[in-house]
């Protein structure tokens, strides 16, 4: 009787499964298939590069790090990204707001244009400065004529790598404001808020964790652009050589200790921005949901 | 096809959606499961249908366990509120759904399914809609290509949960009349949730009144109304005036007077006396048990309806009642009330 | 407004227009001889070829992992949804030498993989691998919110219609989310034809055998070759207007198919 029960109660079990769930072998499988990808592909690159960097020790590793060309390249890697994310926030921020709060001719191509950057190839972004203001272009001469330096100098680093990071802030920012509308700013004015007050009392706080969330992004690919700065910088050591470039350098002079201690650095940037984004994306989603309310 | 629900017990963590539920409904029954949102009455229809399952208890259709079989295996036709139309499928291929996953063995001819899926959109009365999408269509033309969706495999039973509650308040009405007239021509054992009262008592043969993941009562749509067994019943269908009363060896007192009712059996104690708006007689001042000055008064179509302010309950209590439009009131007049049918039952601790 | 636009033009227009602008300077004739020598158009087919075969296997791969982030829960779930990021963030350069350390000969990958006879690090195969690495997070990215979304109600209606989990998958879910997996597969593609920094370590750089197009005009910026570059340019350029353009034609007629209900 009770054997009679159990097994009534096993295939009860396996009808209550049998369609809406994948059998449990499958189930697994699919697991086991995930998890090893993911481990293969992802888990062991990121924790080769620390063990690469610190194979020879700490002490190696410091002074690794320590070396001035290093020490230069962090410096300039600072730098760029300060001004670049500096540049994308001032006009990531206009920007949005105006395609949110007002509306125009050729609005939907203009968002379609802000994540042109993201389509183009790292490498065609830097040919087309190098285009632009090499010696051999009329704007690249009249520059080199009065010694202005763009190519192969901090401008040229820093406009290669605005661009590459040139949607970042926007395309964070364009959502909210317009899922925000402009009914608060409006209500902020008639109630006589000055428009630049309206902005900073009522707009900048409601958008102020996708902002940080752009600037975060915006960051870590400016931090970590090779292929467009790779085209633009010269590769003058000491000078214009930002931490990624460091890397394929030392790589390619079989300095392969020194180059994953820069990487760790770079790898460091990564998995940091990764744990502050996942903070951010819960700040986010409450603040969903209490506008939801 | 019968329908036994047996003792189900299903629990979400610590809240017990359905407490020891028993329904059975026979062959060719049109029921209504009726009931505020959070009374079970869909977890029940899920797990009839396969979609969850109980805890405890039983189901059995025509005296068959039904646990021992997947939702798939069951013949259940199940019509979602939402409609669950698949957007990427024409609404042909939709209703063709059912009959084109069959087993290879059974599945028929691709000749029969056309037909078949035409019979179905003809009874439904959507023929030329067939080559359409879903996201073309109407709420009320989406819901009945659910049902045809639904009827292709040839359901021993149908379960709909809240089929009309997305449509607006003038399909609804069509398509309820649309359902019951359905379901005069196909007679399909048939089971639908609602928490729309009228719905339920226009549509079924028989209604089931469920609160608080238990049954309150089951009987026709005029038993339900008219004798209604409990005082959520009476309170949840039809509208009631609710007066807090106090039982004493078989006389009804309200505040401190008397009221000369008969206490119909019911236990000492405080109670609470239901009547309806339209069960409330209105005479001169001393007729009846109760009095009251009216307060104000609208009328729509053949009814009457008043605000009266209770003199008789100590405070002021106010009342809706409905009249006959011949019997005209005025605010300011006093006037005599008289509970010609009423209810009696003991208060909630 | 005309700040927005300005702004606009002067980082992304203009250097773009100059690009076309250079491609101008050449003949049809020139160009067509640029883009159809041996070694740009060998570098062109390994590139579009190789892109093509990791955004077919960042899907396929990428579902799988879509599928157990969405569908199942087990231990560690939480930190590899996390870690799918982890392409996007890591520097490109810093991926290229890492994912070439573990394929090389000595590497923890590369030295099993040797001894069964795979070479991966410096052959074709290895830019492949790196392709995948930064194309996969797409397709996950792309297809897991709708997923996520797609209502339950849907299975269980083809469950009750006597589906069986084949079918529910086949021909209920997977049509659904098609157009995402679509999009995820576009995206794959384009990004993995323009990449560069993790490909450049692992790829060997072999002129006609492992030399991408991204390198290629590198090198003949380096060479002073800038018509070469540019009609090498373009025409990449012109295959990554024509994914996006795709995208947004398969994106539109979802849209217009299957709005929210």
């Amino acid at each position: 009787m009770a054997e009679a029960e159990s097994a009534r109660a096993v295939r009860a079990c396996e009808a209550r499964n049998d369609a809406l769930t994948e059998p449990r072998l499958v189930r697994l499988g699919i697991i086991a298939l995930a998890v090893a990808f993911l481990t293969v592909f992802i888990v062991l690159p990121l924790v080769l590069v620390f063990a690469q960097a610190f194979r020879e020790g700490i002490a190696a590793y410091i002074a690794a790090l320590a070396d001035p060309e290093a020490q230069s390249a962090v410096v300039l890697t600072l730098t760029v990204a300060a001004i670049s994310v500096g540049l994308n926030l001032v006009f990531g921020l206009v920007m949005a707001w105006a395609i949110a709060k007002f509306e125009f001719a050729g609005r939907t191509l203009l968002i379609s244009l802000i994540d042109l950057p993201f389509s183009v190839s790292p490498v065609i972004a830097g040919l087309v400065f190098v285009l632009l203001f090499g010696a051999q272009s009329a704007l690249g001469a009249w520059l080199i004529a009065r010694d202005i330096p763009i190519l192969f100098a901090l401008p040229g680093i820093v406009l290669a790598t605005t661009f590459v990071t040139f949607p970042f802030v926007a395309r964070e920012l364009i959502p909210l404001m317009l899922q925000q509308g402009t009914q608060e700013e409006e209500a902020a004015i008639s109630l006589g808020a000055s428009g630049w007050r309206a902005f900073v009392r009522v707009t900048l706080p409601n958008i102020k964790w996708g902002l940080i969330y752009g600037i975060l992004l915006c960051n870590a690919r400016a931090m970590g652009e090779f292929g467009a700065v790779s085209v633009v910088s010269g590769h003058i050591r000491g000078e214009t050589n930002t931490m990624p470039l460091l890397v394929e350098i030392l790589y390619n002079e079989y300095q392969i200790m020194a180059a994953f201690a820069v990487a760790s650095l770079l790898a460091l940037l990564a998995v940091v921005t990764l744990v502050v984004k996942a903070v951010l994306e819960r700040r986010l989603a409450e603040g969903r949901r209490q506008r939801d309310h | 096809m019968t329908i036994e629900v047996r003792n189900i017990v299903k629990r979400f963590g610590a809240f017990a959606a359905l407490d020891h539920v028993d329904l059975k409904v026979e062959t060719g029954e049109l029921v209504a499961l009726l009931g505020p949102s959070g009374s079970g009455k869909t977890t029940l229809l899920r797990i009839i249908a396969g979609l969850e399952w109980p805890d405890e208890g039983d189901i059995r259709f025509d005296g068959e366990d039904a646990l021992q079989q997947g939702a798939g295996e069951r013949h259940v036709g199940f019509v979602f509120q939402h409609y669950a139309l698949f957007r990427h499928m024409s609404v042909f291929e939709n209703v063709a759904f059912g009959l084109r996953v069959q087993p290879r063995a059974v599945r028929k001819s691709e000749a029969a399914i056309r037909a078949r899926v035409h019979d179905l959109l003809d009874l439904v009365q959507l023929r030329w809609l067939a080559e359409r999408y879903p996201s073309q269509l109407s709420g009320g033309q989406r819901q009945r290509i659910a049902l045809a969706r639904a009827l292709a495999i040839e359901p021993r039973i149908l379960l709909l949960d809240e089929p009309f509650g997305a449509l607006d308040a003038k399909v609804r009405k069509e398509l309820r009349q649309w359902l019951r007239t359905l379901h005069d021509e196909i007679h399909v054992t048939s089971l639908f949730v609602t928490h729309d009262q009228e719905e339920a008592l226009e549509v079924a043969n028989r209604v089931v009144v469920m609160d608080k993941g238990r049954i309150e009562q089951i009987g026709t749509p005029a038993e339900v109304y008219d004798n209604p067994r409990t005082a959520f019943v009476h309170a949840f269908i039809g509208e009631s005036i609710v007066l807090p009363v106090e039982v004493r060896d078989g006389r009804v007192r309200l505040g401190a007077s008397d009221l000369d009712l008969a206490a119909d059996g019911a236990a000492s104690g405080p109670s609470q006396l239901f009547v309806r708006r339209h069960d409330m007689d209105v005479g001169p001042v001393d007729s009846g048990v109760l009095r009251g000055a009216v307060r104000r008064v609208r009328t729509f179509g053949p009814v009457q309806r008043a605000d009266v302010a209770l003199t008789s309950a100590g405070g002021e209590t106010l009342i809706e009642i409905d009249t006959p439009r011949d019997r005209r009131l005025a605010p300011g007049d006093v006037v005599g009330l008289h509970p010609r049918r009423y209810r009696i039952f003991a208060a909630e601790a | 407004m005309g700040l927005t636009l300005t702004w606009l033009s002067l980082i992304v227009l203009i250097p773009l227009a100059g690009l076309f602008i250079q491609t101008a300077d050449l003949s049809p004739a020139e160009f067509w001889a640029i883009v159809t020598s041996r070694r740009t158009l060998n570098a062109l087919k390994l590139s579009f070829g190789l892109s093509l075969a990791a955004a077919a296997t960042s899907l396929v791969m990428g579902m799988v992992v879509v599928w157990a982030l969405v569908r199942y829960r087990f231990p560690g779930r939480r930190l590899f949804d996390a870690i799918v990021d982890i392409p996007f963030a890591l520097p490109t350069a810093v991926a290229g030498v890492a994912l070439t350390a573990l394929f090389a000969e000595q590497g923890w990958l590369g030295a099993p993989l040797a001894a069964l006879g795979i070479k991966v690090a410096f052959t074709p195969l290895g830019i492949y691998v790196a392709m995948v690495f930064i194309s996969f997070p797409f397709v996950v990215r792309t297809v897991q919110p709708v997923l996520q979304d797609l209502e339950a109600e849907l299975e269980e209606v083809a469950v009750s219609l006597g589906a069986n989990r084949w079918h529910v998958v086949v021909r209920v879910i997977l049509p659904s989310i098609a157009p995402a997996i679509l999009t995820g597969l576009a995206l794959a593609f384009a990004r993995a034809v323009g990449e560069y920094g993790s490909v450049i370590f692992i790829a060997g750089n072999l002129p006609n055998v492992s030399e991408i197009a991204p390198l290629l005009i590198v090198i003949r910026l380096s060479e002073y070759r800038y018509a070469d570059a540019t009609a090498i340019a373009v025409v990449m350029l012109a295959a990554a207007f024509l994914v996006i353009f795709v995208i947004n034609r398969i994106q539109r007629r979802a849209q217009a198919r299957a709005p929210a209900l």
